[in-house]
C-alpha cells in the first residue's frame, strides 16, 4: 500500500463529529503532511491527468530581471476585483473582494474592496491637509510629513461596508458568487497615528460629543463619529500592509475606526469638526439608514456585528469529486475578537467546531477550517460565528423576521437594506456544483 | 547579579520605550489655523443651523439654476432621470420603498449641505451659497414642504419640519451621544 492509500484509509476510518462526514478539527494535522495529501481540490477549471515529468522551458534558462515594484504572475491575472461602474459613470462605483480566490486572513491591497461615491481623487500627498477645529481650545492643521514624525500603532482591522452581503435581503436566494453577495468587506493591517492624540493636542471643549470627518474626494463625503469612539481605537491611518494607503482606500489618509460601518472610515480624510450634534450627512440621515418592517428605519448602525461565510467551497468554486476537502472560511466581529466558529454540512442540525487560525486579532478576519470527507451527496455548508462579547451570528430567518426581506429578487449589485450578518448556506449538489440557499 | 540587573535594567528601557508610545507623548507639531484660512473648507451644516452661511433664494430662482445645472441628471422639475428624482415618494413601508427626500429625509438642513458639497455632480463646490438657497428652496417647494413664495436663508431653512422627522430608531443608544 503506498502511503498516500494509507492516508486515505485512515481517513476513511475517522468517525465524523457532525453530520455528513464532518470531521475534528485537527483531523488532518493529527495525520500529518499524508494525510493532506489525500485531500481533493477545489475546481475552477477541470485539471489535468498525471503525465510523465520533463524539464519546462523556465527550467532551462535564466529567468526575466526582478521588477522594482512586485507583479503578480500572469497566471493569476484573472484574481481581480468585480466593478459595478467600470466606465465611472456619474454614480458609485463598487469594487468587490474575490474572497474565494484568496487565503488567509489579509486582503492584498490592490483586491482591497473599494466604493468611491464620485471616483477616486489623485492627490498630492505635499499639499494635503488634515484640519481639527470646531470645538476646540485650538484649531490645527497637520500635513502628511508632520503626522508621520508621530509616534504610530499598527493593528489588524477589516473595514466592511454597511451595505455588504445586501443581496441575502432578497426573498429568493440569488446565484452569485461569494465575490458578489460578501465582496465588500476587506481586512489589513493599518499603520498610522492615533486620533486621540491629535485631537488632545487641539484640546478638546467640554461640550464636544461628536465629529464631523470629511474627505477631500469630489462629494467631500461627510460622517458623524461619536467622541468617545474617536478617543478610543480610532486613527489616522497611513499605510495598509506596510505600504502606503491605496489611492481607493484613501491615500494619502483614512480615518480608521475599527469594527464599524466602512462609509464612516473616511478615506482621504482632510478635516475633523468637533462638535456637540451629529452633522446629520446625506449618507447617515438617508443612505446607511436601513428601514425595518413597518417604515421605520435604523440611525447610527455604527457596529458591524459577528459574521461569518465559507469561502471553500463556494459558488463558483465546486468540489471535484467525493473525497477529502478543507472547509475555510471568514470570520469577524466589529465587537472584538472571534471566539467560536462552528460548521455544519446538514443544513443547521448538527455542527462542528472549526479551528480558528491564530493569532485571533480583534475586529479583524479570523481564518476558520474544517476537515471534511464528502459522501458525493446532497449537502447544506453553514458557518456560524460568536464573538468574545457573547454576540451569536443570527440565523437567516431570526434577521428576516426582525429586520424583513424583498418582496421581489432585486439585482444582485442593488442594496434593499444594510447590515445583513446571518447565516449564509450553500448547497452542494451530486455534481459538486454549489449554489446559494436558504436553509 | 549582573545579568539580573542587566534584565532588570532592559525591562525598565523596554517599559519606557513603551509607554512613550502608548500613552501618545505626542511631538504637538500642528500648526494653528485661522477661522480665515479655513472658511472654503468650513462647509458643515448642523441640523440646528449652525453653519448656514449668510445669503438666501427663493424657488423661482432655483428652478432657473435647477434647469441649467441639475435637470440633465435629475430630470426636468426634478422628476428623475439618468439618477435620482427629488420630488414626490409614496410613505415608506418596507425596504422596497424608495427612499426620498420627501417621504425619509429627517432634516432640511442636510439638503443644503449635501447640494452644496456634492453637486452637481461633476462640478462640486461650483454653485453660490445663494444658488445653493435657492435650489434648496426649489426642491422644497416642489415637495410642498414649503410655499412657492417663501424664501430661504440661515433662519428660515432649520425651521422647516420634515415629514419623516421622527421616523427613526437609534441602534445603539449606548454609543450614541
Ligand atoms: C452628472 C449628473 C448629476 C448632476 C448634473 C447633478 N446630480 Fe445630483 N446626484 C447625482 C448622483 C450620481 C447622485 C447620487 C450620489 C450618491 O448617492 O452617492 C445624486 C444625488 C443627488 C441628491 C440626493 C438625492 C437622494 O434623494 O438621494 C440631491 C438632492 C441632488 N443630487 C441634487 C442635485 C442638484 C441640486 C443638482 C444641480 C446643482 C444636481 N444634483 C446635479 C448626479 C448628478
Amino acid at each position: 500500500m503506498t502511503p498516500h492509500e494509507k492516508a486515505k484509509r485512515e481517513l476513511e476510518r475517522l468517525a465524523p463529529v457532525a453530520g455528513n462526514g464532518l470531521l475534528h478539527r485537527r483531523a488532518f494535522l493529527r495525520g500529518g503532511a499524508t494525510l493532506a495529501g489525500a485531500m481533493s481540490a477545489y475546481r475552477l477549471v477541470p485539471s489535468a491527468s498525471a503525465q510523465k515529468l520533463a524539464d519546462d522551458p523556465w527550467s532551462l534558462a535564466p529567468g526575466a530581471a526582478v521588477p522594482d515594484y512586485g507583479v503578480r504572475s500572469r497566471f493569476e491575472n484573472k484574481v481581480v476585483r468585480t466593478l459595478s461602474n467600470p466606465k465611472a459613470e456619474p454614480r458609485t462605483q463598487h469594487a468587490r473582494t474575490p474572497h474565494h480566490l484568496l487565503n488567509g486572513t489579509f486582503t492584498p491591497n490592490a483586491l482591497h474592496f473599494v466604493i468611491s461615491h464620485a471616483g477616486d481623487p489623485d492627490i498630492d500627498p505635499d499639499k494635503h491637509r488634515l484640519v481639527i477645529h470646531g470645538l476646540v481650545k485650538q484649531p490645527l492643521v497637520f500635513t502628511l510629513d508632520t503626522l508621520s514624525r508621530y509616534p504610530m500603532v499598527s493593528r489588524m482591522a477589516f473595514v466592511e461596508c454597511g451595505g455588504n452581503s445586501a443581496p441575502m435581503f432578497s426573498n429568493e436566494p440569488i446565484q452569485a458568487s461569494v465575490q458578489a453577495l460578501h465582496g465588500l468587506v476587506s481586512c489589513s493591517e493599518w499603520t498610522g497615528v492615533p486620533l486621540s492624540s491629535l485631537l488632545e493636542e487641539a484640546g478638546i471643549d467640554a461640550k464636544a460629543k461628536w465629529i464631523v470627518a470629511e474627505g477631500a474626494d469630489a462629494p467631500h463625503l461627510s460622517r458623524s463619529v461619536p467622541l468617545a469612539k474617536a478617543l478610543d481605537d480610532a486613527m489616522i491611518a497611513l499605510y495598509q500592509n506596510g505600504e502606503r494607503v491605496m489611492p481607493g482606500n484613501g491615500y494619502p489618509m483614512r480615518l480608521l475606526l475599527p469594527g464599524w460601518e466602512g462609509n464612516m472610515n473616511i478615506k482621504w480624510v482632510r478635516r475633523l469638526q468637533v462638535t456637540d450634534q451629529p452633522g446629520m450627512t446625506f449618507y447617515e440621515a438617508r443612505t446607511y439608514a436601513p428601514i425595518l418592517p413597518g417604515g421605520k428605519a435604523y440611525r447610527f448602525y455604527f457596529i458591524q456585528e459577528v459574521k461569518s461565510f465559507i469561502t471553500h467551497p463556494s459558488p463558483g468554486l465546486a468540489l471535484s469529486g467525493p473525497g477529502f476537502y478543507e472547509i475555510s472560511g471568514i470570520a469577524y466581529s466589529g465587537n472584538g475578537r472571534i471566539s467560536k466558529v462552528m460548521v455544519s454540512a446538514d443544513g443547521g442540525q448538527t455542527w462542528a467546531q472549526a479551528a480558528l487560525q491564530g493569532p485571533v486579532h480583534s475586529k479583524a478576519f479570523t481564518r476558520f477550517r474544517v476537515p471534511w470527507r464528502w459522501d458525493g451527496g446532497p449537502v447544506v455548508l453553514q458557518s456560524r460565528a460568536w464573538d468574545e462579547a457573547g454576540n451569536m451570528q443570527p440565523t437567516r430567518s431570526e434577521l428576516v423576521a426582525a429586520r424583513g426581506q424583498t418582496a421581489r429578487p432585486p439585482a444582485v449589485t442593488g442594496f434593499p437594506s444594510q447590515h445583513y450578518n446571518a447565516i449564509t448556506s450553500w448547497a452542494i449538489e451530486r455534481g459538486g456544483e454549489v449554489r446559494n440557499v436558504y436553509a | 547579579m549582573f545579568t539580573l540587573k542587566l534584565r532588570t535594567f532592559l525591562i525598565f528601557v523596554t517599559l519606557a520605550l513603551f509607554s512613550n508610545a502608548a500613552f501618545g507623548q505626542a511631538p504637538k507639531l500642528g500648526k494653528p489655523i485661522t477661522a480665515a484660512d479655513l472658511s472654503e473648507w468650513d462647509i458643515n451644516i448642523l441640523p440646528d443651523g449652525t453653519g448656514l452661511p449668510p445669503g438666501s433664494g427663493t424657488p423661482a430662482d432655483g428652478a432657473r439654476v435647477y434647469a441649467a445645472k441639475c435637470a440633465v441628471c435629475h430630470g426636468p422639475e426634478a422628476k428623475g432621470g439618468a439618477n435620482a428624482r427629488l420630488v414626490g415618494g409614496e410613505p415608506i413601508k418596507s425596504m422596497d420603498s424608495e427612499k426620498t427626500i420627501a417621504n425619509f429625509w429627517p432634516f432640511s438642513t442636510t439638503l443644503f449641505d449635501y447640494i452644496r458639497r456634492a453637486m452637481p455632480f461633476r462640478q462640486p463646490r461650483s454653485l453660490t451659497n445663494e444658488e445653493v438657497y435657492a435650489l434648496t428652496a426649489y426642491i422644497l417647494s416642489l415637495n410642498k414642504l414649503i410655499g412657492e413664495n417663501d424664501t430661504m436663508n440661515a433662519q428660515t431653512l432649520p425651521k422647516v419640519r420634515m415629514p419623516n422627522r421622527d421616523g427613526f430608531l437609534i441602534r445603539f443608544p449606548d454609543k450614541t451621544p
